[in-house]
């Protein structure tokens, strides 16, 4: 049953919003239908395919498991912060050039889950680089491309300090 | 050949290019548009209430307290529709089989748990799943056989009483005298293969909204479907509105792997209820609903046996299969795509004189099967396969050296099948040698054996196989079946402004048909990649369309891509030819631009354009022809798209878990347009393939309750699962069609299951262990070691 609503404030690609929305409300639904913000995907509503990851201060978080609430205050960051279509970023550009997607149902989440595993996993291997893309669930690819992408972005960025 | 012609073969082709996808950008961006993204003003949400029980009669529905959630503005059940929707009836000229009709909510009677029985409409998402809690169902629960087993049973309790039985379809292929094979046979197997149900979770859920304009009184349908185009044929008549009024699109479609290529109650039901309400309807399933409503696949119990000479020539194979077809015939496909397919291509890519095969397709209370990736062929190949590794083995012969012997080879194509399929030339036998030399057979046979004297569980599995792809009209994809699948039609327009637009009737959902297609039309039509538009997934882009399915896209839309380009190019030609004053056998056209081998004049397609559209006079209007084109290609037959898989994999003694060591596909797809697209279809199918093989299965229990309610239960594979995958491409002899395609989208599917289930039975061998049931997950290995034991206590599945 609705409850009292409650107002709320985020920064989402450094945009603010000020909303006001029910208890309940999962922060991926509050993303893609109150803000318009699509490209953030829902596969499975409870937290297994990954579809839905976004940064909630700068770590990747399940936006369906997630209450819009709890995100008061939060910085997110959503695959529409990474680039645009005329100027993709660095992650959507080695997924493209490894060809890394197909449908591209599931490609946001990875995307986002991918810049936390960046900024914190070491991703040394190849086996390294596989278990930590096992939280996300792709259908269509393989995963194959994927890691070929993430193997060439953990290069370039070279060990962790 | 003529002159132009030629000049333009030594220009470099984008066919064969690892072209970078046209799609990528916008998805990657996050600004595709799947049909959740879109919200049009006004619109409200449909929730379902599904069925709970496996067959129950319908006695009561009572609405409680529902309205009094804010948000809610309607409620229906079946009888309220009386007046707005006819059923779907997935016909056949099939004899014996009986026609499910299809129906948005349960009439009278609910057949399996997850059927719709009520909607309810409101202004959210949320008010429409709280008001679904006020709603009671009073039913009288009804006897089911919910094993084949018991429901292929002349007494067993009836899911569809019209139909008079169970068994709505019965089919038999015979060729030969197969019982006298089996008696001069010097050795023979059997099996009893299971290859258990499965479902095809695609990431984006079965998403559909229909909008009414008032205006035009006029419907359009934005639905996941790969089929748009039947959708439309089949709602125009549930809907009774003509196709100027009915427009059905897909846009971008989040995978289907065939479970969005049928049609589903819940899109006849939003374009109902959007033509009831005057307002936009949505309907997005949530994966529950998708695990227990969307179509499921295979779950056919296959008894077979081999008939096999002293040397190792297979001489015979018979075959009892009972297929699961679950509550209701699919339409367009019918029951009879999946079942009837496992015993239609049972014989495999091999030489084979005597066959029966029987197939029996029977009701039980489950969501219906329908097209899966591989469609009865993953069924077919993992029983036949796994028949000819224990022949093999009986004869005490290597499983490579077998599949040699007995593979159709070269000079005997076109081959015509036990089951009536023909064989066209395709790479049998080089695959399987390609697989063998890329991991080194004998060395990786001297490594396992190596590994094995360690005390690992280690085996080798191979599987070979053909599938018909690109079919045209002379076969239907399905036996028997109410639609064309035959035919493709591109429509090419170059526009006043230069820019190009080729119309499809396919519908991508992953492929990457925009890059592939418009690697076609660059080098028929000699234009720029990026000044092509390829349009498709919208059943108003031409008269008659199907989809995307079947293998079909590659060979039947580069088919007609090709002839509609080729007619465009000789009307740029020739208005370029007026205006250049030159003769068009001295004018090439490469790159958007025309140019004159006798002069240094040159021209581009933008310039020509203004000249024939905008420029009043310029070409005598006798001449003036519109820069375009629309042409339908029918490939006739189809083509063999053929097939060996290779795996290492290790069963882990005390866990009983199977890890996946090497995996190699050589393939013959024919002339490859993108290899990195090609690439990508066999990682993915295979991935599908191993999923199968080892974790995937939808289970009902005694109760008729489907087991798995999350992709924590219902388990896909992740990056772990999976290794790299080891690709041989072999292009050799071209097929018969238009650009020499084959069809591959689906064959990675096809012939992991056999090769993994070959593996881990290698790997097993040494215990004495044959994998018939699939997944073979640890819980089956463990249970076949007891039964291995101790037979008395022995669990049978
Ligand atoms: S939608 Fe959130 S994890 Fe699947
Ligand atoms: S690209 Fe389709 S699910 Fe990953």
């Amino acid at each position: 049953m609705p409850e009292k609503k409650i107002t709320l404030s985020v920064s989402v690609n450094g945009v603010v919003h000020t909303a006001t929305v029910e208890p309940r409300m999962l922060l991926s639904d509050f993303l893609r239908h109150e803000l318009g913000l699509t490209g953030t995907h829902v596969g499975c509503e409870h937290g297994v395919c990954g579809a839905c990851t976004v940064l909630l201060d700068g770590r990747s978080a399940r936006s369906c498991l997630t209450l819009a609430v709890q995100a008061d205050g939060v910085e997110i960051e959503t695959v529409e912060g990474q680039g645009s279509i005329d100027r993709l970023g660095r992650i959507q550009e080695a997924f493209r050039q490894h060809h890394a997607l197909q449908c591209g149902f599931c490609t946001p989440g990875f995307i986002m889950a991918i810049t936390d595993m960046l900024r914190h996993h070491p991703l040394e291997s190849d086996d390294q680089i596989r278990e930590a893309l096992s939280g996300n669930i792709c259908r269509c690819t393989g995963y194959e491309h994927i890691v070929n992408a993430v193997r060439e972005l953990a290069k370039e960025r070279g060990p962790l300090t | 050949m003529s002159l132009s012609d030629h000049s333009v073969e030594l220009r470099p082709k984008l066919v064969g290019q690892r072209v970078k996808r046209t799609e990528d950008p916008r998805l990657l961006a996050g600004v595709g548009q799947y049909v959740d993204d879109m919200a049009p003003a006004g619109m409200l949400h449909v929730a379902l209430r599904r069925s709970d029980q496996p067959h129950a009669r319908i006695l009561n529905i009572d609405v409680g307290g529902a309205f009094s959630v804010p948000g809610v503005i309607a409620i229906y059940d079946a009888s309220d529709l009386d007046n707005d929707v006819t059923p779907a009836i997935p016909t056949s000229r099939m004899p014996d089989y009986y026609a499910t009709p299809i129906w948005p909510l349960a009439r009278g009677k609910v057949r399996y748990v997850g059927e719709p029985v009520v909607a309810v409409v409101a202004e959210s998402r949320y008010a429409a799943e709280d008001a679904l809690e006020h709603i009671t169902i009073d039913y009288e629960p009804l006897p089911f056989a919910i094993r084949q087993i018991d429901a292929v049973k002349d007494d067993a309790p009836l899911l569809h009483e019209e139909a008079g039985t169970n068994t709505i379809i019965r089919r038999e292929f015979k060729r030969g005298d197969v019982d006298a094979a089996f008696e001069s046979a010097a050795v023979t197997v059997k099996g009893r293969f299971r290859m258990t149900r499965k479902t095809a979770v695609a990431m984006e859920n079965r998403s559909y909204l229909a909008e009414w304009d008032p205006r035009k009184q006029a419907l359009t349908l934005y639905t996941s479907s790969n089929i748009p185009g039947v959708i439309r044929d089949v709602l125009s008549g549930c809907l009774d509105l003509p196709g100027t009024r009915l427009r059905v699109a897909a846009p971008d479609v989040g995978g289907s792997f065939g479970g969005k290529g049928s049609l589903y109650g819940e899109e006849l039901l939003v374009c109902a209820l959007a033509r009831k309400l005057k307002r936009p309807i949505k309907f997005i399933s949530d994966r529950l609903e998708d695990l227990s409503a969307t179509s499921q696949a295979f779950d056919e119990l296959i008894g077979a046996e081999l008939a096999v000479t002293q040397d190792g020539m297979l001489i015979g194979l018979r075959a009892d299969v009972i297929g699961d077809v679950g509550a209701y015939s699919i339409y367009p496909w019918t029951a009879a795509l999946e079942t009837v397919q496992v015993v239609s291509f049972l014989p495999g890519p091999y030489r084979m004189e005597h066959y029966r095969g029987r197939i029996r397709g029977v009701l039980t209370p489950k969501p219906p099967t329908g097209p899966y990736r591989g469609v009865g062929r993953p069924s077919s190949t993992f029983a036949m396969e796994r028949l000819i590794d224990m022949a093999a083995r009986k004869l005490c012969m290597d499983p490579v050296e077998f599949r040699r012997k007995n593979l159709v080879n070269a000079e005997e194509f076109p081959y015509r099948t036990a089951s009536g399929i023909i064989w066209d030339k395709s790479a049998f036998q080089e695959c399987l040698a390609g697989a063998c030399a890329h991991v080194d057979y004998p060395n990786l046979l001297l490594e396992r054996d190596e590994a094995r004297r360690n005390g690992r569980w280690v085996g080798i599995g191979l599987a070979s196989y053909a599938e018909l792809t690109g079919i045209g009209s002379r076969i239907s994809v399905a036996p028997g079946m109410p639609i064309n699948t035959g035919t493709e039609t591109s429509k090419i327009e170059i526009d006043a402004t230069g820019a190009i637009t080729a119309a499809f009737g396919i519908a991508s959902h992953g492929q990457g048909l925009e890059t592939t297609l418009a690697q076609v039309i660059v080098d028929e039509l000699g234009c720029k990649l990026e000044d092509i538009e390829v349009k498709h997934g919208d059943s108003a882009l031409v008269p008659m369309s199907s989809g995307t399915y079947a293998s079909r896209s590659a060979v039947l839309g580069g088919g007609a891509a090709t002839l509609a380009a080729r007619v465009v190019k000789g009307k740029v030609l020739r208005a370029a030819a007026y205006l250049m004053e030159q003769s068009i056998d001295d004018l090439d056209i490469h790159a958007g631009i025309v140019t004159s081998r006798n002069s240094n004049r040159s021209m581009t397609l933008k310039e020509i354009a203004s000249a024939v559209y905008s420029q009043m006079g310029r070409i005598p209007r006798n001449q003036r022809e519109d820069l375009a084109a629309s042409e339908t290609y029918d490939p006739y037959l189809g083509t063999a798209c053929s097939s060996t898989h290779l795996a290492m994999v290790e069963v882990d003694p005390e866990t009983y878990g199977v890890k996946v060591l090497r995996y190699v596909v050589a393939e013959d797809c024919g002339k490859i347009i993108n290899p990195m697209i090609v690439d990508g279809q066999v990682q993915g199918a295979v991935a599908q393939g191993i999923g199968a093989a080892l974790l995937e299965e939808i289970v009902h229990d005694d109760q008729g309750q489907a087991v798995a309610a999350s992709l924590a239960d219902y388990l896909v594979p992740v990056a772990t699962n999976v290794p790299d995958i080891g690709i041989v491409h072999i292009e050799a002899d071209l097929p018969n069609n238009i650009g020499g395609f084959r069809g591959m989208g689906e064959g990675g599917t096809i012939g992991a299951p056999a090769t993994i289930a070959n593996a881990v039975s290698d790997a097993l061998s040494h215990l004495d262990i044959s994998v018939e049931t699939l997944p073979v997950t640890p819980e089956r290995i463990f249970q076949m070691l007891q039964a291995r034991r101790d037979p008395a206590a022995a669990v049978t599945d």
